[in-house]
């Protein structure tokens, strides 16, 4: 696959059409599975680890589901391709700085991605706009039962699929679901969810995952138990969660605009007019102004730009999209101009 | 996978600390960061983070130190020591060779050491019906908890004629 022509079309999460789409982003299923007849990535040997690839490239190629997959070998891939394929989700940190052979095989909508030789032989992910739990799980379950056709996977009766880190053991699960939450962030109350949704054995994280920040007031849900919970019970727990936070962030929401409508429509266009006016700036900033815009988007302050398109600008604004844009390497203050100049176009065009 | 700053379990939580401007990020399994953020509850001026690095890492340098760590898997050749100190296993084997070790601390992940979802479709007959069995027995938990009893009731037959079913060897289809 072509990695430009990636820069010149979204990714299908960020269409922003989902069920719930102001307030979920997005909705991410992955599984974790491990060929039975070869030790774990971490532990393996070089010609080993390119044979699981060789293998899961073959695999792929016939693998019985609608989608057509295209294999990326990362191992070839300069540091800037790479990063460019962490900032759309396609891959992970992890597997981006990893060594030797390793790859991912993405579907044209990239709502399908197969990572290989990350932490475990495969980590197949599903993710879609909004919130849609049961249309990803129903793609994952026909993806994984389809590669199982042709792979035997490490499997074990008392522990289910096997993993090389114990917290992924048994179901291989992880289910995340991507939230916008910029009203209870900035009422403070983001923390009471977080202890709410811990006490539960549910796990926040920022856009990036494990370990990541918080940018843009994205968090992420998701579980934590992998053992002992079916696939379908991991799902409902997440799922049952969920409204909970939405009804929590539409009432910040509503909040804001009856107590302070003036002061917080001020914040929101002044964000909009640095966005739409400024002619450097960084990634941190243009995060935290976007937050505003999109919530002022969603709360009917703004009408001139659309979801999608922010959703979008969140991910195009990043160092290495910035750079494939531009065909060229950039350093840091460069690329302030540059994602001025983009935020600049890409806002005008909005308007007209 | 990183590991929990107190315990060595792997760390599920992530916390970033901002104090007088510094920031901090802290890696915590389950159990340690409820006590962290419990002392963080009750007394928000003191600094935990300190704490939880000064006050436990003897302790954990102690209980890394076990003979029984150094023993190897024999498929793979990891130690347990290792696996402690990397969040990994080696190989699948590792998960028959490290039982002992590894059921407490599956215990402690998860809050359990079934397996009760997804099997592989290649699995044999037997198995799919003990998982079956398992995952029924699962469902029949929640709906009694959730006090749903019709629901419980046709969970209930559903186990007996699986039950019956394993029970009977001229049903049985564990020989073919």
């Amino acid at each position: 696959m072509d990695l430009d022509r990636l820069t010149q079309k979204s990714s299908e999460w960020l269409r922003g059409t989902g069920p719930e789409s102001d307030v979920v982003v997005s909705t991410r299923i992955r599984l974790a599975r491990n060929f039975a007849e070869f030790p774990f990535t971490t532990r393996i040997e070089e010609a080993a680890k390119a044979e699981v690839a060789a293998r899961a490239c073959e695999c792929f190629e016939d693998l019985a589901i609608p989608a057509k997959l295209s294999y990326i070998n990362v191992s070839t891939l300069d540091e800037l391709d790479r990063q460019f394929l962490v900032e759309r989700q396609l891959i992970s940190r992890e597997l981006s700085e990893g060594a030797g052979a390793r790859g991912v095989a993405i579907s044209n909508d990239e709502d399908i991605a197969i990572m290989v030789n990350e932490e475990d032989h495969l980590r197949v992910q599903v993710l879609r706009s909004g919130l849609t739990l049961d249309d990803c799980w129903k793609s994952m379950d026909e993806i994984d039962d389809a590669i199982e056709e042709q792979v035997a996977f490490a499997f074990h009766d008392q522990y289910g699929y096997l993993t090389a880190c114990p917290t992924n053991v048994g179901t291989g699960i992880r289910v995340s679901v991507m939230m916008h939450l910029p009203a209870l962030v900035q009422t403070r109350e983001i923390q009471k969810v977080f202890h709410a949704l811990q006490k539960i054995n549910l796990a926040v994280r920022g856009l990036y995952g494990e370990g990541s920040q918080a940018m843009g007031d994205f968090y992420q849900i998701s579980n934590q138990y992998t053992l002992g919970l079916s696939e379908t019970q991991v799902i409902n727990r997440v799922r049952e969660v969920v409204p909970m936070i939405l009804k929590y962030e539409r009432r910040a929401r509503e909040q804001m605009i009856e107590e302070k409508r003036q002061e917080l429509h001020d914040h929101i266009s002044r964000a909009y007019g640095v966005l739409s006016s400024a002619q450097t700036i960084s990634s941190e900033e243009t995060m935290h102004l976007l937050s505003s815009v999109r919530l002022g988007v969603n709360l009917g302050l703004i009408e001139d730009v659309s979801i999608p398109i922010l959703n979008e600008l969140f991910i195009q604004t990043q160092p290495a999209h910035l750079q494939k844009l531009k065909q060229k390497a950039l350093n840091s203050a460069e690329r302030n101009i540059a994602r001025a100049s983009l935020l600049r176009r890409r806002i005008a065009e909005a308007a007209e | 996978m990183k590991k929990c700053r107190r315990c060595q379990k792997p760390a599920t939580l992530h916390i970033t600390e901002v104090r007088k401007g510094d920031v901090t990020e802290i890696h915590l399994c389950e159990t340690c960061a409820r006590d962290y953020l419990e002392q963080t509850d009750s007394n928000p001026d003191s600094d935990p983070a300190a704490e939880f690095e000064f006050e436990k890492l003897p302790e954990s340098d102690e209980e890394t130190s076990s003979p029984a760590d150094d023993r190897g898997c024999p498929h793979c050749g990891i130690s347990f020591r290792e696996f402690r100190s990397q969040g990994r296993l080696g190989c699948p084997y590792c998960y028959v060779e490290f039982k002992s070790d590894l059921i407490p601390l599956l215990q402690n992940i998860h809050g359990e050491v079934q397996h009760c979802g997804k099997l592989p479709r290649r699995a044999p007959d037997s198995s799919r019906r003990q998982h079956e069995l398992l995952q029924l027995r699962n469902e029949l938990k929640a709906a009694v908890d959730e006090e749903d009893y019709e629901l419980a009731a046709r969970l209930r037959d559903d186990i007996q004629a699986i039950e019956k079913q394993i029970n009977s060897p001229a049903k049985s289809t564990d020989n073919e």
